[in-house]
């Protein structure tokens, strides 16, 4: 079975650590903030320029000049720091998150990334993506691994504009948890019950197997 | 000491000397600690062939997407754009020229510009369509690009306080780009929600130092929210 949604996240959330700083992008990425382990302490960098975001506010606690990067109120955690979006990408660009999580619609052998424009279609813009994947060693990238129709979405080049060059080495999708590594997708995990082979149909970018692929653990 | 006095009355006094074909550089985030008067009164005043730079560009009828209907824009450079149906329509229709801009690059163009650096190197955007036609270099066995800073005739900005100097507090994430817009201003017009008198605000605690700042108005404000999430039992931290 494919993963679900929610439990992306929660495998995800089985590679943060204790004392992590870490930014979540939209969408799935965001989810894993559900998912921090028991006991464990991560602080959640939002690039609008919080470090240590917190819960969404009780509705007498919305307060309209605290917002994350997409623009939803928050609240701030306890050891909460904000400052301005120079400082908070001096943070991203000079390595200092330990962790980033950002969906994709592409990602090839080589550690591209596409995310941000499809051609053609309306561009909204990168925001602060190019910024987070040009400067996190740690990114982890979530995404479906094919498409409805069954069109792969791990390649051996990307077909769309890149978000970033040669910078992603780990690859979350719904079937599989994959490391990008010498120009190869090396498959670490499979989803509980999908098959090595149901994986490598949907691969298009060549994908290594050594041994036997452990099922991932929840 | 009334050399030093930013204080102007009206925002009309506030916005005096822009003129068509200006670039603004404008702090905010989405809709959070945008300058929402002095844009009001940038349309009110009709100027246009614009070029703004600003992380993005309101929504239809508040922020700086009120300057859309009457074309004001001429172009516009941003990280992210178009929760914005006018905006878009220009867009497509050519009408509008939008730079798209990695938000830590624009961030750091205001920053350096207000510096006085013209340039800087940056990974960001290396091997993507933002490098197009841009100096590449590496450093230590990496890729870089090289960015050029900006600088605006005007600069708008919204903090939370200030003195009568001109010396700015910001208040949670309203800071955002404010600090460094109000660097890079030929003119740097600031608004705020209180002004005190000078020594009233400790000198540890000033975001934005008065020697950047032009003018400054004391304005009221509608702050409007864009996306009002609220706690669930279910969901928490989720941005």
């Amino acid at each position: 079975m494919a993963l679900s949604r929610e439990q992306i996240a929660q495998r995800v959330a089985q590679e943060l650590q204790d004392g992590y700083y870490v930014n979540l992008g939209i969408g799935i990425p965001t989810l894993v903030a559900n998912y921090v382990p028991k006991g464990m302490d991560v602080m959640l960098q939002s690039e609008n320029g919080l470090l240590g975001m917190g819960q969404f506010p009780n509705e007498d606690e919305i307060d309209a000049d605290l917002i994350n990067a997409g623009k939803q109120t928050v609240t701030m955690a306890t050891g909460a720091s904000v400052f301005n979006s120079a400082e908070s990408f001096a943070m991203i660009r000079g390595g200092h998150v330990d962790l980033t999580v950002l969906g994709a619609f592409e990602v090839d052998v080589n550690g591209n990334i596409a995310s941000y424009m499809i051609p053609g279609k309306l561009i909204k813009g990168m925001g602060g993506a190019m910024d987070l994947v040009a400067g996190a060693d740690n990114i982890i990238v979530t995404m479906t691994h094919a498409s409805k129709h069954g069109v792969s979405k791990l390649l051996t080049k990307c077909s769309l504009p890149l978000t970033g060059k040669g910078c992603i080495k780990k690859v979350l999708t719904d079937l599989a948890f994959i490391e990008i590594k010498n120009g190869k997708f090396h498959l670490l995990e499979r989803a509980p019950g999908v098959s090595v082979e149901e994986i490598l149909t949907l691969t298009e970018g060549e994908l290594m197997v050594s041994g036997d692929v452990p099922e991932m653990s929840f | 000491m009334a050399g030093f006095d930013k204080v102007v009355s009206s925002y009309e006094e506030a916005m005096a000397g822009l003129t068509d074909n200006m670039t603004i550089i404008s702090g905010g985030f989405g809709l959070c600690g945008i300058p929402e008067n002095l844009i009001a009164e940038i349309k009110r005043k009709g100027t246009t062939g614009l070029t703004l730079v600003s992380n993005n560009c309101g929504v239809d009828d508040f922020g700086l997407g009120i300057l859309l209907p009457d074309r004001q824009i001429k172009k516009i450079i941003a990280s992210y754009v178009g929760e914005n149906a006018e905006f878009e329509r220009q867009m497509m229709a050519g009408e509008l020229e939008v730079e798209l801009t990695p938000q830590g690059t624009l961030a750091e163009k205001m920053r350096a510009g207000g510096a006085g650096i013209p340039a800087f190197f940056t990974a960001t955007g290396y091997g993507t369509p933002v490098a197009i036609g841009k100096e590449e270099r590496q450093f230590k066995g990496r890729n870089y690009i090289l960015e050029e800073s900006i600088i605006g005739d005007f600069a708008i900005v919204k903090a939370w306080k200030a003195d009568r100097y001109g010396n700015l507090v910001y208040r949670k994430t309203a800071r955002n780009f404010n600090p460094m817009a109000a660097t890079a201003g030929k003119i740097t017009v600031v608004e705020v929600e209180e002004i005190v008198e000078p020594g009233e605000l400790d000198p540890d605690q000033i975001h934005t130092p008065g020697i950047y700042v032009d003018r400054l108005i004391l304005g009221s404000f509608e702050k409007r929210i864009e996306q009002r999430t609220v706690r669930t039992t279910t969901t928490q931290g989720e941005k």
